[in-house]
């Protein structure tokens, strides 16, 4: 067989990584935009949400629908909440210091990191997907006899997988809803805008902060929960999706999310189509090479905004 | 120089409602700009703030606002100190501001701006209606984006949000920088209507034409210190005294 169906396999693994990517750059954005924290420990909260999942899952039991279900609302609220706090006692401490608050969350990835290990253990584990169908894609092949449908032709996908990427759409659709069309998304554009005119105009700012801490958290521990029947959940998982989260942050435009989304696609398509013709490591390698780039010639990023 | 009899400010004739600054020190971390600063600002009153640049005009206006902490002295809005409040709250207690520059929410549409200061004290939509009917050129320019206005209808729509709070108070910096007079004189209209309906209206601006034109009174300031207040009538009639503060 030709090309042609490898690479729709590999452009499908792609959309998954991107649809995960794209949730947990989100909220790294939405951070940033807002507060202008640059969130250190944006990948152990991913971490902790698939921790959760795993533990919240093997609790309850039965069916794996149900314990999933359960993991999907209870894991985003519980992390988002380790968020808030942490932002009430550390970061509002430090008046959101842009240089403070770098150290600060480097020292909260280190304690949850650690505290993950010392309480969760050191091994992956696994949870199970809610449900899993294998999929066959069909393909169009011109042969002998004209144009054929081969189907099904081996290598396949799963539903979960699909319904990953279809959840990951709503979500960000609901963000971006909340941030257009809600008054707290109104109020959070406007702290964004200017934090001294926000309190001026009675925002509080302070509670905005903690809300959008909480729910920048909240959206990769959500990513994190949709891909650990994928992926197993480890202590260590948060570093990946906090250096892509990165590099999709960057080129996109720091604090834009229409561009963060562009951009999450355009890296996790890629990573995912370098990843099966050649290696894993050679799509890092260019995904990292592609900010040096932006950063070069293009330093607010493809939609950012020049000059704030 | 010939020295000028200072005339006594008059004293606060009815004793409701008014902005009262109770000789505040404030500054930017451990630089002091304002030393025992005390004004009052009675409402239907526009008192004007008069001094050189550096002098720590729009200073006195963050400091109202919360905006930067007092190392002592108070703020009192109606005889609440308002000064131990969350910066947020201060205007919630019925203080509007325009700021220099105007500061709008640029990414925001004109909507959007009048809906924030509307929220800050749930002022209603007979609010919005009556402040758009100050400003007919935001109707028209409702959904567009702030950026997008010119400097005057800016400048408009600053004023407005402040508006939109139903304030007891109202202070504005410099609200005529850079506009051409039609422009000037349509902001000077409105803020003499603020002062028919009540409002205290604390005036920073440059121009002394500008000011003596529509103050009740004037309070010059230097080197952050509260100096000389008196009745605009008399400057009106005697430019010496503004000469003496402001004069290069």
């Amino acid at each position: 067989m030709e090309l042609g169906p490898y690479l729709i396999l590999a452009s499908l693994e792609g959309a998954i990584t991107a649809a995960v990517l794209a949730l947990t750059a989100v909220g790294l954005s939405l951070v940033f935009g807002v507060m202008r924290v640059v969130n250190i420990a944006h990948g152990e909260f991913f971490m902790l949400g698939a921790v959760i999942a795993w533990w919240i899952t093997g609790m309850i039991g039965g069916p794996p629908a149900v314990g999933f279900g359960v993991a999907l609302i209870v894991a985003p609220l519980m992390v988002g909440a380790i968020a808030v706090l942490a932002d009430m006692t550390i970061l509002k401490r430090l008046d959101y210091d842009p240089e403070r608050t770098i150290v600060a969350t480097i020292g909260l990835l280190y304690i949850i990191q650690q505290l993950t290990l010392m309480s969760y253990g050191p091994d992956a584990h696994p949870v199970t997907a809610p449900f899993n169908t294998r999929l066959a894609i069909p393909w169009v092949a011109h042969g002998e006899g004209g144009w054929t449908l081969i189907w099904p032709w081996g290598l396949g996908t799963t539903s979960y997988k699909l319904a990953v990427i279809g959840a990951a759409v709503v979500v960000l659709l609901g963000v971006w809803l909340m941030m257009a069309r809600t008054k707290i998304g109104l109020l959070m554009r406007a702290t964004q805008q200017d934090r001294d005119m926000a309190l001026a105009f009675g925002i509080p700012v302070e509670r905005i902060y903690a809300l959008v801490f909480g729910m920048g958290a909240a959206l990769a521990a959500l990513a994190a929960v949709l891909i650990v029947p994928i992926q197993q959940a480890h202590y260590l998982m948060g570093g990946d999706p906090l250096l892509l989260s990165f590099i999709v942050v960057i080129i996109g435009g720091l604090g834009s999310l229409p561009g963060t989304v562009v951009a999450a696609v355009l890296i996790g398509l890629s990573d995912g189509i370098i990843s099966v013709f050649f290696s894993p490591t050679l799509a890092k390698i260019l995904a990292t090479l592609l900010v040096a780039l932006v950063l070069i010639f293009r330093p607010q990023g493809l939609f950012g905004a020049r000059g704030r | 120089m010939k020295s000028t009899p200072i005339a006594r400010c008059r004293p606060p004739i009815w004793g409701g409602m008014m902005l009262e600054l109770k000789a505040i020190n404030a500054g930017y971390g451990r630089a002091q700009v304002l030393r025992d600063l005390s004004l009052r600002v009675q409402s239907g009153e526009i008192l004007c703030l008069l001094g050189r640049n550096g002098a720590g005009k729009t200073t006195t206006m963050q400091a109202i606002m919360g905006l930067i902490p007092l190392m002592s002295g108070a703020v009192l809005l109606d005889g609440e100190d308002i000064s131990q409040l969350p910066a947020h709250e201060v205007p919630r207690r019925g203080i509007g501001y325009i700021p220099q520059g105007r500061r709008l929410f640029n990414g925001l549409t004109v909507a959007e701006n009048l809906e924030i200061g509307l929220m800050a004290r749930k002022s209603g939509h007979d609010t919005l209606e009556e402040v758009l009917d100050l400003f007919p050129r935001l109707r028209e320019r409702y959904r567009q984006r702030a950026q997008t206005l010119s400097g005057g209808e800016q400048q408009m729509l600053a004023t407005a949000r402040a508006l939109c709070l139903r304030p007891k108070a109202l202070l504005l910096d410099e609200p005529t920088e850079g506009l051409q007079p039609s422009m000037i004189e349509a902001i000077r209209q409105v803020i003499v209507k603020m002062r028919q309906t009540g409002v205290a209206i604390l005036l920073v601006e440059q121009r002394v034409d500008a000011v003596l034109s529509v103050a009740d009174r004037v309070a010059f300031m230097e080197n952050g210190r509260g100096e000389a207040v008196m009745d605009a009538e008399n400057l009106r009639r005697d430019h010496s005294i503004v000469e003496r503060y402001v004069g290069v």
